[in-house]
Parts: C-alpha cells; structure tokens; sequence
C-alpha cells in the first residue's frame, strides 16, 4: 500500500503553470528521490504532497495516521526569537531531556542542545532538522534539497546517515535534489521532474570506478551514485525543455 | 479595596500586560508591529461607531478591530505590498475614526481618553471587563502555544505536523483585537502596539528560550505599568505615555546591559 499517491497532478501560481500531469506513489520503506533543475517545481511537488500546496486539478492521496517527517530546504529564523537546539526539538511536541539527548547523539551532533540555533554551522543545522524528524518517529522522511550548502564529504556523511536511519526505522524516504546526476546511492527510485515526469529509473552504483573516485574524492563511502537520464524527449542543458535537436544525446 | 482608584488601574494595567507580554511575544517574532498599529488604530472608528450605535465602547472597538485584522490578514494572504498597505491602512482607520467621532451630536468626546489611555478613570465594570479579556487572551496563548510557535517557525513545518497555520494566524487575529478593547482604557489606541513591543523587545536581550521571553516580557509590562502609574501621580504627567517612558527606558538598559555581556563573552 503507498504511503503517499497523487494522480494527474498540477499546481498553478497566479496562473502559471508548475506542475502538470504528475502521476507518483511511494511505498512503506522505499528511497525515493527527485531531481530537476531550479524552477522545475520540485519544491512545489513537495509541498502539495504535504497539503501546504493545493493541487489546481488531480489529488493527492496521503494514508491515514500518516506520520511525516519534513525537512525544509530553508528554515528562516527571526533573530527576534530565541531558539535553543532542545526547544526546537519539543515542537509541536513535548520531548523528555532523554530523548532530545539520545536522537542528537544518533545524528551526531551530541553536545548542541543547549546552543541557539542561529549559531549553528549548516551541516549541525541540517542534522538538528534531521533530528527534529526523527521524534516525530515518521512513516516517510522528505528532505527537500537536504544537502544544499555541504561540500561533498558533508553530502556523503548525510546520505549514509540517511540511508542507516530508513534501515533503522524502516520509514519511507522521500529526498528532493537539484543535482541532477549525483544521487544518494541508496535510492531505489530516481524520478526526473521538470514540470512533468521527464524521467524515472534506478541510480547507476559506480562507487567502485575509479573515474568517479577521482571525481569525487574518497571518503564518500559509496553514499553517492550516478543517475542515467534516458528521456524519450529531448533536453538543453541543465534539463530545460529545448528544442528537438537531430540527435538526442544521452542527456 | 477596589474603591482606591489606584488599586483598580494597577489591577487593570497588570492584568493587560499578562495579555500583551505574551501576545506581544509573537507580535515580534512574526514581525506584525505595523499589523498592531493598524489594528489599534481602527479601535478609535469602533470608539466612534459605539457611540453613536449606543454600544458598549469594548464590543465596539473589539468588533472594529477584528474587521481591521481580518483585513489586513486577507491581504496579506493575497500578496499585497504589507508595508505600503499597512500604512495606507493604519493611518485611514485612525482619520476615519477622528473624523467620525466629530460628527457625534450632542455628544461631547474625551477623544484624549481614547487616544492616550484614561487608566485612572478605569471602573469597578471596567475592571472586570479588562481583566476577563486578559484572561480570554492568556488563556488563547497557553493553549495553543506549542502550535502557534511551530507555525511562527514555518508554515510548512506546521503542515507536515497537522497543525493548520492558517488557523493559528486567526487566533493571534482574535488575540489581537481582544486586547486592543481592553488596553484601550489603559494606553489608548496611539500606544497600544508599544505595549505589545517594547516589554517583548526589552525581553528578547535577557531571554535564552522562547518561554522565558514571555515571561519576562510580563513582568517588564507590569513594573512599566506601576512604574508609569507612579510616574503620572507624582510628576502629574499623562498615565499612558508614562507606562510607555518607563517601558522605554527598561528597554533601553535591557539592550545596554546585554550588549555589554556580548562584548565581555567575546574577549
């Protein structure tokens, strides 16, 4: 049974058209993620899944008692607000001091409970959102752009962190990236958006080439895999919609 | 004892600021000073329509108010320019106001009571009012507490949570337009967003997490209240700007004081 569905889905801004004809479902434990460039409404797709957006045709289907764990791509503080990390992690809900404790070790930042979260580096940030997830004990993580502002070890160690909390759980995950062709290795599914479902398929392990070795440096630990778009149309760069060229290169 | 009028506009004025400190709270970190300004000054039109409807003036300015709020709210749901359009609205609710109540016939308005506050003419009904919709207001905040701060950090964090933001913004809406009728009598209707402000402002320099904030911005309302009061009776100076001076100069230590101990923590 599909934690999330949404059929024939678009979502429209003052009349602009960002999505259209998306047809998508995600099972229990399945690593599902999204890649597109910037603008290509992947951000929106997220939010209609989680009902902030509503579709302007199609539906979305979430199952009952669904328990999502979100992590947005920004999360804007008022300096006016004083926010320190084991606060943040008691909303909505009220968390004992064990608790806050245990899941800051589990995401490895053990020693910022105390600390205000505006003085966080963005790596402890993205763990501590991480963290806050984790409490909601989640049927499906969705991580929108969850690396963005990590250099590449960051992005691997997250991944790998990731990947060991959906084994640990067995929580769906549901990541959004605008890297279109490094994803995290462990992704079951790739689906390319761009306004519509451009594409969809399994990442390419290549962790043991040693092209990709020297692409990315070590230390990766194989929590990164290359991502094969085949699109039965063609593409410009960076994934925009272009014209038709003679011969479709293999994107 | 209530038959001191010292001791009801202290009990007034202290029941208001366990109101505002807390509301005043989310009026900052949502960045909604204007959106106060605005929704206090609509309170003089309701003053107007009061009178002349023969209403009781609290209904009045709380029904006023909430119209006010729920306006702005709309528009800014709407994308409008908030800065530009709170001020066109702010500043047209308070001249519509003035110039309704001067259309009043027969009657003679204490129109300084309504814009700088009468807390000394505060009744023994008044008093009960007041602190009735103090209570409401503090009571709206300790509910929904936790949903309000997880909607004041995102939106999108409140939905994936099931809370509704939307629901909660019409809370602070309703919040809002409650203590403007009841710091009407305290304040009056030019100063009610500083009393909403400055305690929370004065707070955010001694507070480490949200809920201590509240609570200091309380008690920094209610000594701004004595303090004011004590002020107007010696000095014989007006009531409500006075609370507002001493609100102020807590403010102002409160942001000297914490700067020196950043600068100190730094060396």
């Amino acid at each position: 049974m599909s934690l999330i569905s949404a059929e024939r889905l678009a979502v429209a801004y003052g009349g602009r058209q960002v999505l259209f004809d998306i047809d998508f479902s995600i099972a229990r434990g399945e690593i599902v993620t999204i890649v597109g460039p910037n603008g290509s409404g992947k951000t929106s797709f997220l939010r209609a899944l989680l009902g902030v957006v509503v579709p302007t045709q199609g539906h979305v289907t979430r199952a009952a008692g669904l328990r999502i764990g979100y992590l947005p791509q920004r999360l804007h503080l008022d300096p006016g607000l004083p926010m320190p990390v084991a606060r943040f992690l008691s909303l909505p809900h009220r968390q004992s001091r064990a608790a806050i404790a245990a899941v800051l070790a589990r995401v490895g930042v053990p020693d910022v409970a105390r600390q205000n979260m505006a003085t966080l580096s963005g790596g402890q940030f993205q763990r501590v959102l991480l963290a806050r997830a984790l409490l909601a004990s989640p049927d499906i993580l969705m991580l929108d752009e969850p690396t963005a502002g990590l250099d590449q070890p960051g992005v691997a160690a997250f991944y790998r962190l990731i990947a060991e909390m959906r084994a640990e759980l067995g929580c769906a995950v549901l990541s959004v990236s605008h890297d279109l062709h490094v994803v995290m290795s462990a992704s079951d599914r790739v689906i390319c958006i761009n306004g519509h479902i451009c594409c969809e398929g399994a990442p390419q392990v290549v962790r043991d080439a040693p092209e990709y070795r020297a692409l990315f440096g070590l230390g990766t630990g194989g929590a990164l895999a290359l991502y094969q778009h085949s699109h039965d149309h063609a593409h410009g760069a960076e994934c925009r919609h272009a014209p038709v060229p003679e011969k479709v290169d293999n994107a | 004892m209530l038959d001191d009028f010292m001791i009801r506009a202290t009990l007034a004025g202290v029941a208001v600021a366990c109101a505002t400190g807390p509301l005043g709270c989310f009026v900052v970190w949502r960045r909604m000073a204007y959106f106060g300004d605005a929704t206090a000054h609509a309170a003089i039109l309701g003053v107007a329509l009061a009178l002349a409807f023969q209403i009781s003036i609290f209904i009045g300015t709380m029904v006023v108010a909430l119209v006010m709020a729920m306006i702005v709210a709309t528009l800014a749901g709407r994308g409008w320019a908030m800065d530009t359009t709170l001020g066109v609205l702010a500043h047209s609710a308070l001249a519509f106001g003035l110039v309704a109540v001067s259309f009043l016939p027969a009657v003679r308005v204490d129109l300084t009571a309504y814009l700088f506050g009468d807390i000394l003419a505060v009744s023994r009904f008044d008093l009960g009012v007041i602190a009735a919709g103090s209570a409401l207001v503090l009571g709206l905040m300790l509910w929904r507490w936790q949903a309000l701060l997880t909607a004041t950090l995102s939106e999108d964090l409140a939905h994936a949570a099931g809370i509704n933001p939307a629901r909660e913004r019409m809370v602070l809406t309703l919040a809002l337009a409650i203590v403007v009728a009841v710091a009407l009598k305290i304040v009056g209707a030019l100063l009610i967003a500083a009393l909403l402000i400055i305690p929370a402002a004065a707070a955010r320099n001694l507070a480490r997490g949200p809920e201590a904030m509240a609570v200091f911005a309380v008690v920094i309302g209610v000594v701004s209240v004595v303090g004011g009061l004590q002020l107007s009776l010696l000095q014989d100076t007006p009531s409500g700007p006075s609370i507002v001076v001493v609100a102020a100069v807590i403010f102002l230590f409160a942001t000297i004081g914490a700067t020196l101990v950043q600068k100190r923590l730094a060396r």
